[in-house]
């Protein structure tokens, strides 16, 4: 250890596992701009270069380019594989999930059924030995969610107003503490969790002690694991990192396990920037490193990250479209002195986005707030303004309450890295609940009784007190039903997924969030203030259920800035959360929620009928906390005005808004356009927003690359949409439509 | 209480007048450009009628964004037709200590009474003024917009006296307002003033072909495309250049 640590401060962390001592004992906050940075090295050049050949040969075999079907994957499930095996002395960073690269490894712990539909999607199929194995011999998740499920759940998700839900793959959002491995070695937190076993109850067998210890060993052996994996490529991970270069290799393969192991939907790196900038800063010291062999590391771990793939089924593609894993990864932030935490580092991971193009992985972040140094705002912006695959979330409220080492865990969700896990829950429709409000509980689209069979509302037109106390009743409803099927989810998947790689990277004495979500925000919201402030007829089908709204006279939108349109939003989410949070949650996790609906906004849309807002029936809602398509008219900031106004502490899962400026309307030159756009987000984060994702481009050349996908200006054109990036060729068409529907700031 | 007619406002304006600003658009324009892009606000009818106060108020829900050289712009529409409106509205921005910028074609410019004496009071609380020149041949000015440049001209030497801030702007046209002579002219009139701080070539766009057409109105520039990038240049080294 004593060498491996040379020249590090700090005591705590050196006898307990404390990367966040660590880091605040040893970072150096960077306060310069980006001159110092160094271009691609030949050999990132080269591998990317093939890497993007890889890619190219992925788009034209349908975007998967291999699938695994003979090999179960794990930690150790398989030999060393290299981007190309010829050039593998130039890949400084090495380790892919499979033995190829971009092939897709077979995982049916979440469900068989899946992942043998998954490959049969794209013409591969799985061993029917596997078939067998994992019907008869080994229960998966998913069989095991369906064991226990009422016919009222079953009936709720069929319908879409609870959807998305992790019951068919990976729950994802739980960030291993990957810095760990390469601060500390393996053999060191195999020590610390053995002596966890041994503290682990005082005897009495109760559940949530056998539970524990049997999770312990999980994750004992993950980690013995991780150090076979290690091996495999020629490493021993046993100790600490010595240098960079084996910093970033060995936090890599803590990360590789996670992937080799879970499928989750989002499988976020972490907030690792300025932790390894302290082993490049020594490095650099000790003249051991160049800056151009800095960012040659950097630029090769991120080449990692943009290669890690998931064999999914194309009904999970269209709830989160265009391929996205969340490896998201933070930048900046302050810590709890006060002291700004941006490193050269940040710089380092932002310029892979000029070094090898603009690219959807990983998630790059930036933990904004106004008090940052201005150097590193502009540089950022100037990246967002030629990439448009950056996303801005305001440390300012975060640090608050998730302090100065948290990570996002996927779009906007914050986690204390090390400290907590989360329990993923994807959405619950609540522009469809709205419906059920006034149709009783009956769904306009199958005419089921999904709901519980209340009171239909029958009046001609809209009465806003019945509304609202029917909405009220019906939300109780939906928030109880929603909280026991995902207390029923989380339980089997602990049970028979649990992610033992990531959590043997977590303390554990882990906190637990339980997060929930809200899908078709604005257009209840509209809803809500169209019966409230104008008068709003019901069209009835022969059942007497409301099919179509027609309304007379204007009324506020949310996304005006307009109070009272924005109250009415305030007023929605502080009810949802409140009615979650009276529920028992599983394994006493705090109850949270998020607004944010990933692409998953068309899906849901599609399964909902005609609201009030004039929304036309089975489309699109507008994505997680945006205002509705076309109801913003007047301008960019009376939007962000509208958003900031959501309290955050009400949705500590995260509140995601995507904006889209032209480039003429930001500025007449991009000194001028950083500018603006640092000066947008000051005033936007100030108010106490939580999350603002940045594309910078015209309409015009969506539509463009729509009908000319074959430009190779478009291979990596990348947008950011509901809290995540992608390449807007791998998007469906009625995605990219939906997308292209959006309000685009142009005012010029 | 005087009000102002107003055509519109939008809270996010970043490419008229330095940094993130409100932007005010005034109803009413006695110039008929042919490339105009707000076609919709030379007339008075259908505006908006606003006191000063109630803009400003507006206009500060967005003061978080405007930083260290944000704040409101008053465009058009032409707003000197308005003149009495906007020396309240920027005495009363001024006040709360709101960066303005007047946003004009100053073809209303005259060092007449009763207006001069108004336009003096005005610059008093106006921190920048956005010249918009059409066009430095006052035939073809007349050609292009129904009226001469001679009181325009006058009007950027007179802001050149008191020493006003001032950003040229000159929209590029292609066959109209690119001929090199009279950009070079332009430069030659611009290199007269002492109090030019800026000068900004807009290339034409056609994004408001369309308020044309709702009007009713055939937009005389309606094939015309905007100008490319060496067009562009070609103006920027001419207008804004060196030697």
């Amino acid at each position: 250890m004593k060498d491996a640590w040379r020249g590090f401060k700090g005591t705590h962390w050196t006898e307990d596992i404390n990367v966040r001592d660590f880091i605040q004992n040893n970072y150096t906050p960077y306060d310069g701009d980006e001159s110092f940075l160094a271009g691609p090295t030949e050999a990132t050049n080269k591998l990317w270069g093939r890497l993007q050949e890889l890619q190219r040969e992925e788009r034209a075999h349908n975007g998967v380019l291999e699938c695994e079907t003979e090999v179960v994957s794990g930690i150790t499930a398989y030999g060393p594989g290299y981007i190309d095996t010829s050039m593998k002395n130039l890949e400084k960073v090495v380790g892919l999930q499979t033995d190829k690269p971009l092939k897709r490894a077979f995982m049916p712990y979440g469900g068989i059924k899946m992942a043998e539909q998954a490959a049969e999607t794209y013409g591969y199929k799985i061993n029917p030995k596997f078939s067998e194995i994992f019907r008869l011999y080994h229960k998966t998740h998913n069989q095991a969610v369906f064991d226990a499920y009422t016919p009222e759940m079953k009936r709720a998700r069929h319908a879409h107003i609870v959807t998305g839900l992790p019951d068919t793959y990976g729950r994802g959002r739980i960030v291993g503490d990957y810095r760990r491995v390469a601060l500390y070695g393996i053999d060191f937190l195999i020590e610390k969790k053995k002596e966890d076993f041994a503290n682990c109850g005082d005897g009495t067998m109760f559940d949530e002690v056998i539970r524990q210890r049997e999770e312990i060993t999980e994750q004992i052996r993950a980690l013995d694991a991780m150090k076979q994996l290690a091996n495999i490529y020629g490493f021993d991970i046993s100790k600490p990192a010595t240098d960079a270069r084996e910093a970033v290799q060995w936090l890599y393969f803590g990360y590789l396990a996670a992937i080799k192991t879970q499928n989750g939907a989002a499988m976020s790196v972490g907030r690792i920037s300025t932790f390894l900038d302290i082993y490049i800063e020594r490095d650099l010291e000790e003249g051991t490193l160049t800056e151009s062999e800095a960012q040659e590391l950097i630029d090769h771990i991120v080449m990692k990250f943009r290669m890690v793939k998931f064999a999914r089924v194309p009904s999970y593609n269209q709830l989160f479209s265009g391929d996205p894993i969340w490896a998201t990864l933070e930048m900046a932030g302050k810590s709890m002195d006060g002291r700004h935490m941006v490193t050269k580092n940040d710089f380092r991971f932002l310029h892979t986005l000029e070094n090898m193009g603009p690219s959807p992985e990983p998630n790059l972040t930036v933990l904004y707030c106004s008090s940052l140094p201005e150097a590193f705002k502009l540089y950022a912006a100037k990246v967002s303004i030629n990439t448009s695959s950056v996303q801005y979330e305001n440390d300012d409220v975060m640090r608050p309450v998730w302090r100065d080492d948290y990570s996002i865990c996927c779009c906007v969700s914050a986690t204390e890295t090390g400290k907590e896990m989360q329990f993923f829950g994807a959405r619950a429709n609540l522009a469809k609940c709205l419906l059920y409000a006034i149709n009783g509980g009956v769904d306009v689209k199958t005419h089921e009784q999904v709901g519980p069979e209340y009171p239909k509302i029958t009046s001609e037109y809209l009465d806003y007190k019945e509304v609202l106390h029917r909405f009220d009743q019906m939300m109780d409803w939906l928030a109880g039903l929603y909280v026991n099927i995902l207390n029923l989810i989380h339980y089997m998947h602990d049970k028979y997924y649990y992610e033992a790689a990531e959590m043997a990277l977590i303390d554990t004495d882990v906190r637990r969030t339980f997060a929930t979500g809200i899908a078709g925000f604005s257009h209840v919201v509209d809803s809500l203030s169209a019966i409230k402030y104008a008068k709003v007829k019901v069209i009835r089908d022969e059942l007497g259920l409301a099919v179509g709204f027609e309304t007379e006279g204007e009324f506020p939108k949310y996304g005006n800035d307009d109070d009272r349109a924005d109250e009415i939003a305030v007023w929605l989410l502080k009810t949802f959360m409140n009615k979650i949070k009276r529920h028992h949650t599983y394994r006493h996790s705090e109850a949270t929620t998020s607004i944010l609906t990933i692409t998953s906004n068309v899906v849901y849309g599609k399964a909902t009928g005609a609201t009030p807002d004039g929304r036309k029936a089975y489309t699109p809602f507008a994505p997680g906390g945006n205002p509705s398509y076309g109801a913003e008219q007047n301008g960019l900031l009376a939007s962000l005005n509208s958003v900031a106004k959501l309290p955050y502490e009400y949705a500590l899962d995260g509140i995601s808004n995507t904006q889209t400026i032209s480039p003429l309307a930001l500025g007449h030159t991009l000194a001028e356009q950083k500018e603006n756009l640092v000066s947008a987000m000051d005033g936007y984060f100030d108010r106490g927003a939580h999350h603002l994702n940045v594309n910078v481009f015209g309409t015009d050349k969506l539509i463009d690359c729509m009908n000319n996908p074959e430009k190779p200006e478009y291979a990596n054109f990348t947008i950011r949409v509901s809290g995540y990036a992608v390449k807007f060729i791998s998007l469906t068409t009625e995605q990219q439509l939906d997308v292209i529907a959006r309000t685009c700031h142009k005012h010029m | 209480m005087i009000t102002g007619l107003v055509h519109s406002t939008e809270s996010f304006g970043a490419v008229d007048g330095p940094g993130i600003r409100f932007l005010v658009f005034l109803k009413g324009c006695n110039m008929r450009c042919q490339y105009c892009h707000n076609a919709d606000t030379w007339s008075s009818e259908g505006a908006e009628t606003f006191t000063a106060d109630e803009l400003l108020s507006k206009a500060e829900r967005y003061r978080s964004y405007w930083r260290k050289s944000g704040g409101i712009t008053v465009s058009g529409g032409e707003p000197l037709l308005q003149i009495d409106f906007v020396i309240e509205l920027f005495r009363k921005a001024h006040a709360r200590g709101v960066n303005t910028v007047l946003d004009t074609s100053a073809q209303p410019f005259t060092r007449t009474a009763p207006f001069f004496a108004k336009f003096q009071e005005l610059m008093a609380y106006t921190d920048l003024v956005l010249l918009d020149i059409k066009h430095i041949d006052s035939e073809k000015h007349k050609a292009l917009t129904g009226h001469d440049n001679k009181n325009i001209l006058d009007a950027a030497e007179y802001l050149s006296e008191i020493n006003k801030p001032v950003w040229i702007r000159h929209v590029l046209v292609p066959g109209l307002t690119d001929n090199d002579g009279d950009l070079k002219r332009l430069r030659a009139f611009i290199d007269t003033l002492g109090n030019v701080q800026k000068v900004e070539v807009l290339p034409y766009h056609s994004l408001g072909l369309d308020k044309w057409e709702k009007l009713g109105l055939t937009c005389p520039l309606k094939d015309t495309e905007p100008p490319g990038d060496e067009r562009i240049r070609n103006a920027n080294r001419i207008l804004t250049g060196g030697d």
